[in-house]
């Protein structure tokens, strides 16, 4: 097989891959643990970098419940739906279509401790696939009360 | 940067939210259209257990949680399920299928914020037959230090 033949497989199944995840049914549970953990970012830094004055904030989004979110979510974020169910992987694809992709974006979900997260791995695994690169995963490793509210990181209440 | 596995937490009565004091009352109606109210079932002890059909560890919990409403319920156990899902529907068809022991209502913010805000589960309050928290468990509690605990505020002795 020639370097061309190959170099052009090699893209094909790259893209195939690309296809599979965007279409992929949210049904199946897909772990924390398959976030790599390059792409995580821990409360206490998520915390410091929203009340830095200077730098521009990401855009971040709740993956997860809304009366979870309606009690208490990061100020600032969105609610963009469960992205472990289909409606709410529907919902995420459809805030982020227009961005560039290179906005920069954290995820977060704290709805269970993180091996049982329903939500995020599918959400992380979707903005990847649409191509967003500057992508963060918010690590919460008992729950969003525990991990963000209870540290007196800022919270907002309501819709 | 590690992913560990996170441990449960046991809220003992010095430090739980809300320990000592009386569980705050409410009243919601439950899946089969029963008005349930906290103070109802005073004298009796409580599992008020928040959960959803969306969390894996809260289901596993169902079962445990349905055997002791059996075992310990002449004794004067009494579970209330909340759920704190966003369908009723989802979870109306767990419950029909898993017969639960136990009623159950659906949770909303204000109830909710009435116990410090739910903003994870597995979530459950004990609460004593004088109608005071006494525990909070969060994540995945050790059922069988729960059930201890349990046993010993229940107002009649269970069955060995």
């Amino acid at each position: 097989m020639s370097k061309q033949s190959r170099s052009l497989l090699t893209a094909l199944a790259g893209l195939v891959s690309i296809l599979v995840c965007v279409q992929a049914p949210a049904a199946t549970h897909l772990p924390a643990s398959s976030i790599p953990h390059a792409d995580l970012i821990q409360p206490a830094e998520l915390a410091a970098r929203l009340q830095a004055p200077s730098a521009p904030a990401p855009l971040v989004l709740q993956v997860g419940f809304k009366l979870l979110f309606t009690q208490s979510h990061i100020t600032g974020s969105e609610f963009a739906g469960p992205a472990g169910q289909g409606d709410g992987l529907e919902a995420l694809g459809q805030r982020v279509a227009q961005l560039p992709r290179d906005t920069e974006i954290v995820l977060y979900c704290g709805c269970c401790p993180w091996a049982h997260c329903p939500n995020i791995a599918a959400a992380y695994r979707r903005l990847r696939a649409l191509g967003f690169r500057h992508l963060k995963v918010l690590y919460i490793a008992h729950d969003f009360g525990t991990d963000w509210a209870e540290k007196g990181y800022p919270v907002s209440t309501g819709q | 940067m590690a992913q560990s596995a996170a441990a449960a937490q046991v809220d003992a009565a010095e430090t739980a939210p809300l320990a000592g004091k009386a569980a705050p009352d409410f009243t919601r109606t439950d899946l089969d259209g029963k008005s349930r109210a906290l103070s109802a079932y005073r004298g009796k002890v409580i599992l008020l257990n928040f959960w959803a059909t969306w969390c894996e560890p809260c289901l596993s919990e169902i079962p445990r949680f349905s055997a002791w409403q059996q075992r310990y319920g002449p004794s004067g156990l009494q579970i209330l399920g909340v759920a704190m899902d966003d369908e009723l529907q989802a979870v109306r068809q767990l419950a029909q299928r898993d017969h639960l022991a136990y009623p159950v209502i659906m949770g909303d913010a204000q109830l909710g914020q009435l116990y410090g805000g739910i903003l994870g589960l597995p979530l459950s309050y004990l609460i004593d037959a004088q109608g005071r928290v006494v525990a909070r468990y969060r994540g995945e509690p050790d059922l069988k230090q729960m059930e201890r605990r349990l046993r010993v505020l229940l107002p009649r002795p269970a069955a060995p």
